[in-house]
Order: structure tokens, then C-alpha cells, then sequence
């Protein structure tokens, strides 16, 4: 599984460091969108706002959306799905290399942003590094969870446009969380409470993608 | 022609319906170790299911079959999908990656000996091209690249589908080639194609389909 999971993860790295998708498009699309963001807030409330961390993973949550796509279109070209079948990959392995290619993506990606929130939106720096640790958490929830509901909408002709209607709702307790731990680290709340439900979210979606990938492929 | 043999593909009535519309109905086939099959037919006629089926890929509805000794209705599908090769018409790899990446990716997945890799390119005629995209490949080379895919995977059941498209008068007679050595190596190949083979050195059995029901078969 684990041998499986590397090979895989591997795999969707290398197409991603070749294809510049993620250079050229994600992650431009997603400072474009923070600036607007910033735009929206005005010069006057962008550095009092509270709506800093927010904004930040909405940002995020538009990405996500766009990498969990790219993650699976790769699999999905015309052939390459019949192919890759016959190779008789774990299941699981298969997950696991996903979802670690995927968090790997949002990680950086959500750095960038990060650095886009600090610039355009006036989060403090301080803070923001505070936040560091629990925001890893959320995006690699985010990217188990991103790749179940990627394995269950792809394929369709409307994958696209399911994703969002049937990922959000499972996203919306990760972002929840991840808003407010971000935002206590940058006003000194407790971050304790919102760290643990992360965390069990991430675990919650590795046993299920584990157990569920190779029937939701299918 | 079978020599004892145990057959490498057995299907009896075999039946496969998707979404409501039958692909296969009622398919009695056997296929015997180191021969040659030619599935012909009009489109829609069932030869693409009928390889899928074979490759595990499509679940049986009724019947029942074996394919490597694994049984088609309760056997590990994801078992047998590893002991065939299959070459689809749109290609069987990932466009952002170069040859040798795909082919290492493959042969990683499998378990085969990464030194095996640049053998296969050269028998394939790739060996110029092997760190180029494959997005960047004719049509003609990726079908090679498919080829070089099957030639590692050393399977014992090639099922190719439209193997011949896009392949000019030395890519045919390179793929004739192939398949002769593969088969005299013993393994089982079966092939889609909307004509019977050009080559009669290769000798088929040929398997004629419509409406997703073998109607005439000729040696």
C-alpha cells in the first residue's frame, strides 16, 4: 500500500511539474482571486477586517475545487483509465498517493496564498506563522477528502460541476474549523479545541478513503 | 488446436448490460494458449465489450466465464486485470509524461526490472523519442508506446482493440511481426478490427460480431 501510495503520488507530481497547470493557472487564479478579495474589502478595512482568514480559505476552498478536477481529469483521458485498471494498483495505495499529491499542491499553493493574505488583505505576519501548523492540517484534510469526492464525481460528464454541490457540505466543518483556528492564532484564542477536530477529520477521511477508493473508483 | 490445453478464455452465454442497453448477449467463446483471434464487425457490434469483458474491465450480467483461470462473476477481477495487457484505441498512458516515465511508472506498478525498459523502446523503434511526451507523439508512435507498455507487462493475454489504426504500411507490418513473435512465445492475442487481417502469415481465427452475439467464427 505504502509502495503503491509513493509510485502514485510520484506520478501525479511529475504530470504536474510538467504540465505547469498548477504554476501557470491554480495558483495565479488564486492570487487574482485574493486580490479581488482585497479589492472588495477596500484599502480603509482590509488590514482591521476580521474577515482576513475567512477569505483566505474561501480562496483556498476555490483551488481545492479546481486541483481535486485536475487530479482526476489526469486519470480520466481517453484509454489511460482502461490502462491504468489493468495495472491492478491497491486501491488504497492509489488514495493514499492522491491525496499526498494533492496535499503537496495545496500546501504550496497555500503559501502563496498565505503570502497573498499577508500582502493584499494586511493579515499580521506574526499570526499568520502561528496559524502555519493548523492550516497543513486543514489542507491535507481538505486533500483526502478532496480526493473521495473526486474519485465519486469523476467520469461524468457534469464532474465539474457535482464536485462543489457534493463536496462542500463534507468541506464545510474543515473550513469551519480552519477559519477559526486561524483566526485565534491571530487574535490569541485557544486553538486547541479547533486543532483536534482537524486532526480527527484528517483521520476520519484516511480510513475511509482506505476502506471506500477502490469502490468509489469503480 | 487446444492440445490438452486448458483454455486461457472460456465464456458461456455470457451477457453484459450497462445502464440498460445490452453489450453482449449470449457470448460462447473459447480461446486456447498461443493463438491468435480476430474479432471483426460492424461499430456497435459488440468487439469492444467483449474485449473489455475479457479484460475484467466490464462485469458479467449473465453467464458465466473465465479468463486465466479466474472466474469472471466471483473471481478477483483486479487479479486477472493484472495478467492481461491492454492496448485501447485512444492510447493507455498519461500525455505529460515522457516515454520513459510512463513505461517506468508501469513497469514500478508490476514489479518488473526497470533495465528492461530501454530493450523494449528499441524493439518498439522508440529509442530516438524515449524522453519525449507523449502528448508530442504521432499517432503511429503512440501506438509503439502502447506496444513497448505490453512488451514489459509480458502478459498472457494481449487484448488489443483497434491495434492497426493509425499505423502506416511499416507500423502494420512491424505490429504483424510482433504478434507472431508473441503468439509463437505462447501467449493468447485478441484483436478488434473492422477488417480481417492483412497479413496471412499470422493464420487467425476469426470471430465475426453483430448485435453483441458471435454469428460466425472461420479458421
Amino acid at each position: 500500500m505504502i509502495r503503491t501510495a509513493l509510485l502514485v503520488a510520484g506520478k501525479d507530481l511529475r504530470i504536474e511539474v510538467r504540465s505547469r497547470v498548477l504554476l501557470w493557472q491554480v495558483v495565479p487564479f488564486g492570487v487574482i482571486a485574493l486580490l479581488l478579495c482585497g479589492l472588495a474589502l477596500g484599502p480603509a478595512h482590509a488590514g482591521s477586517s476580521s474577515a482576513g482568514p475567512g477569505l483566505y480559505y474561501l480562496v483556498t476552498l476555490l483551488v481545492t475545487l479546481l486541483m481535486i478536477n485536475r487530479s482526476h481529469v489526469v486519470e480520466r483521458a481517453p484509454g489511460t483509465k482502461s490502462s491504468i485498471a489493468t495495472l491492478g494498483l491497491d486501491p488504497a495505495g492509489v488514495f493514499l498517493g492522491k491525496s499526498l499529491a494533492l496535499a503537496v499542491e495545496l500546501w504550496l499553493t497555500g503559501l502563496v496564498l498565505l503570502a497573498g493574505a499577508v500582502l493584499v488583505l494586511h493579515t499580521a505576519l506574526h499570526g499568520a506563522l502561528i496559524a502555519l501548523p493548523s492550516i497543513v492540517v486543514t489542507l491535507g484534510a481538505l486533500a483526502c477528502a478532496g480526493t473521495l469526492y473526486g474519485a465519486l464525481t469523476a467520469g461524468g460528464e457534469t464532474s465539474a460541476t457535482l464536485l462543489p454541490v457534493l463536496a462542500l457540505p463534507a468541506f464545510a466543518p474543515l473550513l469551519i474549523a480552519g477559519e477559526r483556528s486561524f483566526y485565534d492564532a491571530l487574535h490569541g484564542g485557544e486553538l486547541l479545541g479547533w486543532w483536534v477536530i482537524v486532526v480527527v477529520a484528517l483521520v476520519a477521511y484516511v480510513a475511509i478513503g482506505i476502506l471506500l477508493y477502490g469502490v468509489l473508483d469503480e | 488446436m487446444n492440445n490438452g490445453a486448458t483454455p486461457v478464455v472460456a465464456l458461456d452465454d455470457a451477457v453484459v448490460i450497462s445502464s440498460g442497453f445490452p453489450l453482449l448477449s449470449g457470448v460462447t467463446l473459447q480461446l486456447w494458449p498461443s493463438s491468435l483471434s480476430v474479432v471483426t464487425g460492424a461499430n456497435g457490434a459488440g468487439k469492444t465489450s467483449l474485449l473489455r469483458l475479457l479484460a475484467g474491465l466490464d462485469s458479467l450480467t449473465s453467464g458465466s466465464g473465465t479468463v486465466a483461470g479466474i472466474d469472471l462473476r466471483d473471481g478477483d477481477l483486479r487479479l486477472l486485470r493484472r495478467r492481461i495487457g491492454w492496448l485501447g484505441h485512444e492510447g493507455s498512458f498519461y500525455d505529460d509524461l515522457s516515454v520513459k516515465e510512463n513505461l517506468t511508472f508501469a513497469a514500478r506498478a508490476l514489479g518488473r526490472p526497470l533495465d528492461e525498459i530501454e530493450s523494449v523502446v528499441a524493439r518498439v523503434g522508440l529509442s530516438g523519442r524515449i524522453n519525449t511526451s507523449a502528448k508530442q507523439l504521432s499517432a503511429g508512435q503512440r501506438r509503439r508506446l502502447g506496444l513497448a507498455w505490453l512488451l514489459l507487462r509480458r502478459p498472457e493475454l494481449w487484448l488489443l482493440d483497434e491495434p492497426y489504426a493509425s499505423l502506416d504500411d511499416e507500423g502494420r507490418t512491424f505490429f504483424d511481426h510482433l504478434l507472431a513473435d508473441v503468439v509463437a512465445a505462447g501467449a493468447t492475442v485478441v484483436i478488434s478490427a473492422h477488417d480481417p487481417l492483412r497479413s496471412s502469415a499470422l493464420n487467425p481465427r476469426t470471430i465475426l460480431m453483430s448485435g453483441g452475439s458471435i454469428v460466425e467464427e472461420s479458421t
